[in-house]
């Protein structure tokens, strides 16, 4: 015998189920008056610093169709490539965004939006500075354990290619999954479940 | 969002998640999952700054009545039919170290097993008094309580004739954004958890046995509500003492 480690277990995901809504974003789903406001429906306000951008997107699944009932996160940097966490020690960041965002994919194309700025840079463990990119969260019906990926910023071909994680990938028709189109301000960035298109998810 | 108390931010890296021990993303006797689920193996990546910081969210996000799911919905001086419960427990990490600050948020059906949601079919009615959602932020000592109905089983469309057990979702932050976890709690001694496809997807009985909340004897509160414990456990950090630290750190 040894001594135990003492260590526990992760609590199990359970599927966000058809209802997530009611829980994360109940304005959405029509019960108004419990919470004056949907969590992470803003992300930016008049004071926000950097280029504003929007991104938009949808989660596709197997037979092309896109989830209408999925619930997306984002977390980001600001523009200065600093997190509003106590985690980040290496600054303050821009008390005027959150950097986190929640959203619904739309009840009738499945579309979810951000209003957000574009991210500074962020450095690697050993130092190199990744390129800019934001950390997504898929949860759904359907979806046993929350799926996370990150985009990319097709108007950065050069952070992209000496990126940490972009360079990792082996299948490299496959970096593109992460890399949205830039069309004026807005990005997009459609997230395929599976298929031929799937978007390289993350086990971090 | 704000800081959480006086104690220094703990900046490593979460323990490598045990994918063995959650559900698979295939799982076809979930119907819903053969279409949604991932083919191809996970990229891995040891935390980044990207992961390992995350939101945190003050208290004051948070109204009187949040933690309240018999009262937040229900006309003055009403409340919501059901039977009144107290759930109450405390979110660790894996190493056991309570995790406060942590934002929870939970919703479930009414006492009849009817969601307030314009896709939801079942026949059962909705209480005009009954929302259904709720959140409340953990204390210093990773502990938190809400008061609200006990939800009833409800049928879904999956099988000919599958039935979900009395369930309530949680939905947690943690201090790291790969520390986000959506889940559910089951209640002890229902017969129904081993019959439904999606506990079942967990294909580990011991960590089913993590989502079933024992009945609290001791914190019932008489003539008022039992109360069920139910304790979250969410990844676990690495000490960052001996771990290469970025310039300016």
């Amino acid at each position: 015998m040894v001594q135990d480690l003492g260590y526990l277990k992760e609590s199990p995901s359970q599927t966000a189920g058809p209802y997530v809504h009611i829980g994360c974003t109940p304005n959405f789903a029509g019960i108004t008056g419990v919470y004056e406001a949907d969590l992470g429906a803003a992300m930016v306000n008049d004071k926000t610093l950097g280029e504003r951008i929007t991104i938009r997107g949808r989660v596709i699944d197997g037979a092309g169709t896109p989830l209408k009932d999925a619930l997306v996160e984002i977390w980001q940097a600001d523009a200065g490539g600093l997190y509003n966490s106590p985690s980040e020690l290496r600054g303050a960041a821009d008390p005027n965004f959150s950097g986190w965002g929640r959203c619904p994919t739309s009840a009738d194309e499945g579309v979810f939006t951000f209003e957000t700025v574009k991210p500074g840079r962020v450095p690697y463990k050993d130092g190199r500075r990744m390129a800019p990119h934001i950390t997504f969260w898929i949860v759904a019906r359907g979806i046993n354990i929350g799926l996370h990926t990150r985009m990319y910023f097709a108007d950065e071909p050069e952070a992209n290619a000496e990126d940490p994680l972009l360079v990792r990938i082996e299948h490299r028709h496959r970096v593109a999954t992460l890399v949205a189109p830039r069309e004026g301000s807005i990005y997009t960035f459609d997230i395929h479940l599976q298929g031929e298109k799937e978007t390289v998810f993350l086990d971090i | 969002m704000s800081d959480l108390s006086n104690k220094k931010p703990e900046t490593g890296a979460f323990f490598q998640r045990d994918r063995a021990w959650h559900a698979p993303a295939l799982t076809p006797g979930y119907k819903t999952s053969v279409l949604r689920s991932p083919q191809k193996a996970l990229l891995s990546l040891d935390g980044t700054i990207s992961e390992i910081t995350g939101p945190v969210f003050g208290h004051s996000i948070l109204g009187e009545l949040d933690n309240d799911l018999i009262h937040n919905f229900a006309k003055p001086g009403e409340s919501a039919i059901g039977e009144r419960i107290i759930v109450h427990g405390r979110v660790l990490d894996e190493r056991g170290k309570p995790v406060p600050g942590a934002l929870l948020e939970f919703w479930q059906a009414n006492a009849g097993g009817r969601y307030r949601h314009k896709k939801e079919t079942y026949l059962a009615p909705l209480d005009p008094n009954f929302g259904g959602c709720g959140r409340t932020i953990t204390d210093e000592d990773g502990g938190y309580r809400f008061r609200t109905i006990k939800p009833g089983p409800y049928p879904w469309p999956n099988g000919v004739n599958d039935w979900r057990p009395a369930h309530i979702h949680f939905s947690v932050f943690g201090h790291g954004f790969a520390q986000r976890l959506i889940t559910q709690m089951y209640f002890e001694g229902d017969p129904m958890i081993w019959k439904c496809p999606i506990v079942t997807t967990i294909p580990d009985r011991r960590a089913i046995e993590h989502l079933i909340a024992p009945l609290d004897w001791a914190n019932t509160i008489p003539m008022d509500a039992r109360a069920y414990k139910f304790d979250i456990v969410l990844r676990g950090r690495r000490s960052t003492l001996f771990e290469n630290r970025l310039e300016g750190n």
